[in-house]
């Protein structure tokens, strides 16, 4: 209400009352009051929806915080143990292959000179001395072969192991990106309710299938089989 | 065990599945198959000749444990052995695949070894 409109009110009143119209008189003061409370609930009714959006964004805030306080840390520790995961498959191949690359060096030179050998042989350029001391070595070859191919076969398994570590740091790191997503949509929510919308804000939870156990994290309450050996004496107890 | 049974080896990580695969292989068995989720295992199930079945839990369309109580659930694959591989460590998912019917449990990572040993359980109980 505007002065001007509260002084003509008022002016109205007093007329009225020094003409003893009780009738007018009342009906302006009603007017007056009447503005008066309709003024006072608009300001009820924002001071409510501040309150409202006041108390949305400290949830979502609480929200944020547990975020970078637990999950974030988390999620740095489950990307440490996919390094960790990924340098331990990396060594253990090159373990193997440094392994086997003098093996298999040994045995190619050892079927060279043979070879060779063999060669002035079929040509009948051996004497038959020379002929027994072939003989020994082809045998000698063989016997060195089989243990080599031997050694050959464990370090390409070795190696065949080693490649696990992909699927297991694949499912570290979907998780990961799932937490991620989650901050992001956050985020999101924050600046929307902050821009003064309000919307209900999605609840993040644990996955059902929480997928590879990480040392340290996911094996502290003693409810996840950190081996084989406890998935086995779990199973043996139920009767397995 | 018969070393020429058809297995069918289910993941959705196409490194795990040569990793099985080659194991298998080392251990004698050739004949396999293979199948990225339950979804497309279930037909080749379905279709007949698989002896042995070889499955991960976690994966996309159809879960492992799903498909491990829709074959048991089916009059004619329900006596399938089934060994499950899987990163699913939880006491209560070890119970609960128990409890659906799995012949064996081997979580990764594991080695060569314990793949070996588990198949030779499950074949010496069939067997015995």
């Amino acid at each position: 209400m505007t002065n001007d409109v509260r002084l003509a009110l008022a002016k109205d009143l007093v007329m009225a009352l020094e003409n003893n119209d009780e009738a007018v008189a009342d009906e302006i003061l009603d007017k007056i009051s009447g503005e008066r409370e309709s003024q006072l609930f608009q300001e009820v009714g924002l001071l409510t929806r501040q309150l409202h959006d006041t108390m949305a964004s400290f949830s979502l805030d609480s929200k944020i915080a547990e975020m970078t306080e637990n999950d974030i840390p988390d999620a740095k520790e489950r990307l440490q143990y996919v390094i960790t995961m990924t340098e331990q498959a990396a060594n253990q191949t090159l373990n193997a292959v440094e392994g086997l690359l003098p093996v298999s060096k040994e045995l190619n030179e050892q079927a060279e000179l043979l070879s060779g050998k063999w060669e002035r042989f079929l040509d009948r350029e051996m004497p038959f001395a020379e002929f027994k001391d072939m003989s020994s070595e082809i045998t000698k070859h063989f016997d060195e072969s089989k243990q080599s191919l031997k050694i050959v076969q464990v370090g390409l398994n070795d190696i065949l192991m080693a490649q696990g570590f992909q699927d297991i740091t694949g499912q570290i790191i979907k998780r990961v990106i799932d937490l991620v997503q989650n901050l992001e949509n956050s985020m999101v929510e924050l600046v929307r309710i902050s821009g003064g919308h309000v919307s209900g804000s999605k609840k993040t939870n644990e996955p059902a299938l929480p997928g590879p156990v990480v040392p340290g994290i996911d094996d502290k309450q003693g409810e996840v089989a950190s081996n084989q050996d406890d998935v086995d004496d779990l199973l043996s107890s139920l009767g397995f | 065990m018969d070393k020429n049974m058809k297995i069918l080896v289910v993941d959705d990580f196409s490194t795990m599945r040569r990793i099985i695969k080659n194991l298998l292989r080392d251990l004698g068995f050739t004949n396999t198959v293979e199948a990225d989720d339950g979804k497309t295992a279930l037909p080749i199930l379905e279709a007949g000749g698989i002896d042995f079945l070889v499955t991960d839990w976690n994966m996309p369309g159809m879960t492992g444990i799903d498909l491990l109580k829709a074959v048991r659930a089916n009059p004619e694959l329900m006596d399938m052995p089934i060994l499950m591989v899987t990163a699913e460590a939880k006491r209560e998912q070890i119970i609960m695949a128990a409890q659906a019917g799995v012949n064996g449990y081997v979580i990764k990572p594991f080695t060569a070894g314990t793949l070996k040993e588990k198949i030779e359980k499950i074949f010496e109980r069939i067997d015995g």
